[in-house]
């Protein structure tokens, strides 16, 4: 019987480990994300302090502005894993509201992102104004697309419910995307501290 | 190494099915203690954000904000990604993961002199 429910459900393969294959792989891609996060890392601290012609990141930063962005990116992995533990208890309408609760934090995340890349913009910062601008933008762009392929995953797991292709008995594939999700929050932990509140060396904040 | 088809022969021979054998997964937390552990995160973020503003700090600053920076890292990583209750081979994935980015990016740092 659990055979079948799984066979119509979520299709769990299992591995000689007695892991589910999905998750291993996931985990495995998140394992390879550290390394393109890590080298864009590396290059925004490698040019740090480099540039010979501002804007500097103290002249264009808002850390209180940036901060409520941090706070709002948390807050969406409460509300991830909120959804989970809704669809474990079987509670389809709660999943449903903690998920878009949880794409529209991202969604508030993203518009934040697009409101400090314009201000830097008329302050004339651009991705190719010095190095400052083009470690920084590909950094924050790169994981600002990570955010936004987040969102859709969310916001097709809400739809996916209403063809009741994603279930109660689906919990793996949220728990796969909440994984991604998470990731994504533990890659802005990183930068925020990194490339936001640790001062930049080539002087004042 | 085991096909699958290897493996289910190998449990056939055993009488279990095979996801009985699964890693033991401790059973995840409450609703409860998910927000208990985004107040503390969310506790770390605004102390991260209230020394970057006090002058007297900023000799031990950057080390203050890398130990908050790691203690929110491994609580997302432990409680949200479940890390804490899941089989230890995903937190070996994923460590493997950290460890090899972290080796070859500060080779790269220390290589030109930036750390």
């Amino acid at each position: 019987m659990d055979d079948a429910v799984a066979l119509e459900g979520e299709h769990e393969e299992h591995t000689s480990t007695g892991l589910p294959t999905q998750k291993i792989a996931m985990w495995i891609f998140l394992s390879s994300e550290c390394l393109l996060f890590g080298a864009l890392i590396t290059t925004y601290l490698l040019y740090r302090g480099r540039s010979t012609v501002g804007p500097y990141p103290n002249d264009v930063f808002d850390i209180p502005f940036t901060s409520v962005s941090s706070f709002i990116l948390l807050g969406s992995s409460l509300t991830m894993v909120l959804a989970l533990s809704a669809l474990q208890h079987g509670d389809l309408r709660r999943f449903r509201i903690w998920t878009l609760t949880t794409a529209l934090m991202g969604a508030a995340f993203i518009g934040g992102q697009v409101y400090e890349f314009t201000t830097f913009a008329k302050e004339g910062l651009h991705l190719d104004t010095n190095l400052f601008g083009s470690t920084f933008f590909t950094l924050t762009g790169f994981h600002g697309v990570h955010v936004t392929l987040g969102i859709l995953m969310l916001l097709s797991l809400v739809g996916l419910t209403y063809s009741k292709k994603v279930t109660e008995q689906h919990t793996l594939s949220v728990e796969l995307v909440g994984l991604y999700w998470h990731f994504v929050d533990v890659v802005w932990i990183i930068i925020f501290t990194l490339v936001y509140l640790i001062p930049d060396p080539s002087g004042g904040r | 190494m085991l096909s699958m088809n290897d493996a289910t022969e190998t449990n056939a021979e055993i009488g279990q099915p095979l996801k009985a054998r699964e890693h033991p997964e401790a059973a995840h937390p409450t609703p409860r203690k998910y927000v208990n552990i985004a107040i503390v995160l969310g506790l770390i973020t605004a102390f991260e954000v209230g020394i970057y503003y006090i002058e007297a700090l900023r000799d031990v600053l950057v080390a203050l904000l890398i130990g908050c920076m790691v203690l929110k890292f491994v609580l997302v990583a432990r409680w949200f990604m479940h890390l804490r209750f899941d089989s230890p081979g995903y937190a070996r994935t994923f460590i493997t993961g950290i460890a090899l980015a972290a080796t070859v990016y500060v080779v790269v740092l220390l290589t030109l002199g930036i750390v």
